[in-house]
């Protein structure tokens, strides 16, 4: 067993209205910075032990299908850091 | 629960559970979360139309004899993650789930219909209201199929005034899934201006169809933004239409 980081994003689907980012858009246009487009995403960074990075992976897909991210609205991808030893 | 002592003084027990007391048939369980805020509420709308109606601490699962379930409106959890979230995967709601799947009549109010969309016991999601405020105000709703356990007080096309409290009200699904929902009749209300028009300005969240309200894949599960029980007690609300939803479980 291993410890690994495992990093889930989760964002809204392209075409999914988000309220939250575009009012930050116009805050930072307030603030005089010129942009084309603003996109928010959460991202939860998971410590956790596994067999191997593929397994950290597996798991952390699978906390996302049923709690971190939301299928209706959500698309997320999975990162892990550090390789599988030799 | 309030509590005054014998000072007068009123204040609120910072323990939210209830005292004990003899409850020899609960009929609707109108199930507390951390966080919800319409639960005396919903109790006291029910108890305004005869049902016998007990709030139940989520912790403390659902009585034996439940023979309505209503999950109530507020911000359950904090409304971390996501709102709904989190109360949608703590262990009543599987009885809830089970429940649902009996044939007890289940509705979700508010944060309750978040949960209910969380849990998957209704489809979509309701999400970030397009303003991106939170919006506190009476809209009008067109019933859309008075075919149902919840509408059968109302006439199809009837119209009802109901307040909203809401964030995250906007109710998001696939196209395709919408097409669904519309073709199987479950879309229950739809925001609409006095007249009964469904226009982008009636939708004060900028939900998908203007849709307030829809039923689970059972005709006796169903959630809406809106809160029934805010518009029931004569005395209290400006619009007691919200009583024909609750009238289910009477």
């Amino acid at each position: 067993m291993m410890t690994y980081t495992v990093t889930v994003t989760v964002r809204l689907k392209r075409g999914v209205l988000d309220p939250e980012a575009e009012t930050t858009k116009r805050a930072l246009e307030r603030l005089g910075f010129e942009l084309e487009a603003l996109r928010s995403a959460d991202r939860f960074e998971v410590d956790l032990d596994a067999d191997s990075a593929s397994a950290a992976a597996d798991r952390a897909d699978e906390m996302a299908e049923r709690l971190l991210a939301n299928p209706t609205i959500h698309d997320y991808n999975v990162e892990v850091e550090g390789e599988d030893p030799e | 629960m309030r509590t005054r002592n014998d000072d007068g003084f009123r204040g609120y027990d910072t323990n939210c559970r209830f005292p004990p007391q003899e409850v020899v048939a609960v009929t609707v369980a109108v199930v507390q979360f951390g966080g919800s805020n319409c639960d005396r509420d919903a109790v006291r709308a029910l108890s305004h139309l005869g049902v016998d109606a007990e709030r139940v601490w989520h912790e403390d699962g659902l009585p034996e004899d439940t023979e309505g379930i209503v999950v109530p409106g507020g911000f359950s959890y904090g409304d971390y993650l996501r709102a709904g979230a989190m109360a949608a995967h703590s262990p009543i709601m599987n009885a809830v789930r089970d429940a649902a799947a009996d044939g007890v009549p289940v509705l979700g109010v508010c944060n309750g219909a978040q949960i209910g969309c969380e849990a998957g016991l209704t489809p979509g999601a309701f999400t970030t209201n397009a303003s991106a405020r939170f919006q506190c105000e009476y809209v009008h709703l067109r019933i859309e199929n008075a075919d149902t356990p919840w509408t059968a007080a109302y006439d199809e096309g009837e119209i009802v005034s109901v307040p909203i409290a809401h964030g995250e009200g906007r109710f998001e699904i696939a196209n395709d899934r919408y097409d669904d929902l519309v073709a199987d009749d479950r879309v229950l209300f739809r925001y609409c201006d006095a007249d009964g028009n469904v226009t982008d300005d009636a939708n004060p969240n900028g939900s998908k169809g203007n849709v307030a309200g829809i039923l689970g894949q059972r005709e006796t599960v169903a959630v809406l933004m809106p809160h029934p029980e805010r518009a029931s007690l004569p005395d209290l609300n400006r619009s007691v239409d919200g009583r024909g939803i609750l009238q289910v479980f009477g």
